[in-house]
């Protein structure tokens, strides 16, 4: 299909135009590629272009160690980097059998919740700076600039964060982290709330949103949807909740369901689970208080990491959806394969379905409310 | 001095005038909308960054000038200047004060005070619309075509209801010159407001306002422009001076029509209960005036920057929608309403 729309483009059949939006556009994050064939301002057909940003992180998994593998899961979705460590770390100790301390799990929630918000933040964002409104981006630009300052605090890095090791995290949280935390939860639910005053209510932004590129819970299922995408759309489906992992059954906490699966269900999904996440941490760091600071944060694992021969699928709520990694271990120290599943690449494969019919901004806010990341649905 | 002097004078002075405002716009701009978004904005030029227009001018001078290959070379040249020039010249008929007297000659401060100024200023703001479009087709850029077409359509159909709402002030000032439609706003209206266009047609104003965010391409009606949907709208291809004239035209057409807006709905000079000429020198009247023109004006463009900075952007089909099932039904029911009053009150 892509070819046959690069053929036409300039030319235009009939009363059709084929516009050529990215892989260079203001509007494409990272580098996506959509060929149009629009009737005016309506999409006929799209034809979404990936592969800009391949980069062969699979293959690269299998020339590198265990450990060596985490800092490249940083360039999956750089926007909460964090979440893709956890997720590759997590399938690996399936493999190896590693059963990590207590004390490790609740700091690997702890920064998967904040990587969770400051993902939200970027998604909910440039939803707005696509729409035209370009203040809310900065108000919770701001915001995320502190969270990357507790991230920066606790190892040294800020986007790439090369979080935990496998069998634990590498340090504990810094000691003042509560207190930071607490610092910066009055200023983050601010900048939430103005969010919410300038575009919720807003006539403009309602007209904007919703109904459009609505989708309905079946196809959305069937397309493959997770994460905040599906539960716009109705269905009520977390792995936090359905498939817990680490200590997430113990913790009391909402999952938001939309009812259309419009861009407008999208933003408030995303906008509730970033105040979902803030008490997410509030409940986690009282759990954190009853460790002592001489408890272990690393399991035993010998020096030399080798995967016993075998296959294994981990998945987590990623911020985006179902993020797993798919490995299998042949004996040696490193990886025979690993597979990743993305949330974007499956929500992604939806699109041009999204947005036939819709017009020309629809599809700029339908990418943005998508979240789709280059860096992981390339890979 | 001879009254060709002292018109040369005056085309110099507003010429000058609206460049400064112009640039002093760009600033405004960016450290409004730093201010509101929570940042500092351009502060390194100069005392507040006050210098940085002119850097900015000094760039969009020193850049290189690029004409795409493909591109329609007269058009692509010819684009920047249609949308300027008009910007430029509607001012001519808008008045910046009342009158001002030098060396014993009564001096109006208008460029000119022409007696059908109305239609000198629909005329000329049309012509705006030359330049986009032929700047977008020019280009041989799909984006700037895209761009073009959503700015003729918008302008077109907010020319409609900005046109009604111009003739429903008409009707009830009874007068086509915006120097005695100003004149008329002295005074107290039913006895204790100003005598200002706003509480005679509130519903104009609001039309006014609404339709002039449109044709000044500002946000929530920027869709030809919008940066996220087509890159940069009718003026994607263009760089250096060329963009430069683009870029300042609008503000030029956003001064023009706060301005007009004072003059039609804000009692243009006039302070609300105080009349200053019975106690000012006809000098320090002059100056006066034209102060207090200019601080409303100001409000005006701040509104401006303050809109753009808070609202999301309309999609192409609901700004039509706007325009054709909203903003010109209540402009003819606001100028049937306004012809009735008129017909039994006069």
């Amino acid at each position: 299909m892509s070819r046959q729309l690069d053929a036409q483009a300039g030319h235009g059949t009939g009363d059709f135009v084929t516009i050529n939006i990215g892989p260079s556009h203001p509007a494409m994050h990272g580098t996506l590629r959509v060929v149009a064939l629009t009737d005016g301002e309506t999409i006929v057909e799209a034809d979404p272009e990936i592969g800009y940003l391949h980069r062969g992180v699979e293959k690269l998994a299998e020339n590198l160690t265990y450990h060596q593998f985490i800092p490249i899961t940083d360039r999956l979705n750089y926007c909460s980097a964090i979440t893709n460590n956890v997720a590759y770390e997590m399938a690996v100790e399936k493999l190896m059998g590693i059963e990590i301390p207590d004390k490790a799990k609740v700091i690997r929630s702890i920064m998967m919740e904040l990587a969770r918000i400051s993902d939200h933040i970027v998604c909910v964002g440039i939803l707005g700076v696509d729409l035209g409104a370009f203040t809310p981006f900065f108000y919770l630009f701001i915001q995320r600039e502190e969270l990357y300052e507790i991230f920066e605090w606790y190892n040294g890095a800020r986007l790439t964060n090369t979080f935990g090791r496998i069998g634990g995290v590498e340090a504990d949280l810094p000691e003042d982290f509560e207190e930071r935390w607490r610092r910066l939860v009055p200023n983050l639910r601010k900048a939430i709330d103005e969010t919410d005053k300038l575009l919720t209510h807003n006539r403009i932004w309602m007209d904007r949103t919703i109904g459009v590129t609505a989708f309905s819970a079946e196809d959305a299922l069937n397309w493959g949807f997770t994460g905040p995408c599906l539960r716009a759309c109705g269905v009520k489906r977390d792995l936090r909740k359905d498939e817990p992992y680490y200590l997430y059954d113990q913790l009391s906490f909402e999952v938001p369901v939309g009812k259309h699966g419009d861009v407008f269900d999208r933003y408030m999904v995303r906008m509730i689970e970033m105040e979902e996440s803030i008490k997410l941490v509030d409940q986690l760091l009282k759990i954190y208080k009853e460790f002592g600071p001489d408890d272990p944060l690393m399991a035993k694992v010998p020096k030399v990491l080798k995967g016993p021969e075998g296959e294994v699928y981990a998945a987590i709520e990623s911020p985006n959806g179902e993020l797993g990694f798919y490995v299998k271990g042949d004996g040696s120290d490193k990886p025979y394969r690993v597979k990743i599943r993305p949330p974007c690449y499956m929500v992604y494969q939806a699109f041009p379905e999204l947005v036939k019919g819709e017009m020309v901004a629809d599809l700029i806010a339908c990418l943005s409310s998508l979240n789709i990341i280059a860096g992981e649905l390339d890979r | 001095m001879n009254d060709w002097v002292i018109a040369l004078i005056k085309v110099v002075f507003i010429w000058t005038w609206t460049l400064i405002i112009a640039t002093i716009m760009t600033w405004v701009e960016r450290r409004g909308s730093a201010m509101i978004q929570d940042r500092l904005g351009p502060n390194r030029a100069g005392p507040f960054g006050l210098f940085q227009p002119l850097a900015d001018g000094i760039k969009l001078f020193t850049k290189e000038d690029i004409i795409p290959e493909k591109a329609h070379k007269i058009l692509f040249n010819l684009g920047p200047i249609l949308f300027a020039l008009p910007a430029f010249s509607a001012y001519a008929v808008v008045p910046f004060g009342d009158k001002i007297v030098i060396g014993g000659k009564e001096i109006l401060l208008q460029v000119a005070d022409v007696n059908v100024g109305f239609l000198y200023i629909v005329a000329v703001g049309s012509m705006a619309v030359y330049g986009i479009v032929v700047g977008g087709w020019g280009s041989n850029n799909k984006y700037s075509i895209l761009g073009g077409l959503r700015s003729t359509a918008q302008l077109i159909s907010y020319e409609v209801p900005w046109g009604i709402v111009l003739l429903t002030t008409v009707m009830v000032y009874g007068t086509f010159s915006l120097r005695e439609i100003s004149l008329a706003q002295q005074g107290t209206f039913l006895g204790f407001l100003p005598n200002w266009g706003i509480f005679k047609q509130p519903l104009g104003f609001i039309l006014f306002i609404v339709t002039a965010y449109a044709e000044a391409n500002r946000v929530p009606f920027d869709l030809p422009e919008a940066e996220s949907e087509i890159v940069a709208g009718y003026h994607t291809e263009y760089g250096s001076m060329r963009l430069g004239l683009y870029l300042f035209g609008e503000y030029v057409n956003m001064y023009t029509l706060a301005a007009l807006m004072v003059t039609l709905f804000f009692g243009a000079w006039h302070l609300p209960y105080v009349d200053m000429s019975k106690f000012l020198s006809p000098f320090a009247y002059g100056i006066a005036s034209f102060l207090v023109f200019f601080a409303k004006v100001a409000f005006f463009l701040w509104l401006f920057v303050w809109v753009r900075w808070t609202v999301p952007r309309f999609r192409y089909d609901q700004v039509m929608g706007l325009g054709w099932k909203a903003l010109i039904p209540l402009a003819l029911a606001n100028l049937f309403i306004t012809a009735l009053v008129v017909q039994l009150t006069v």
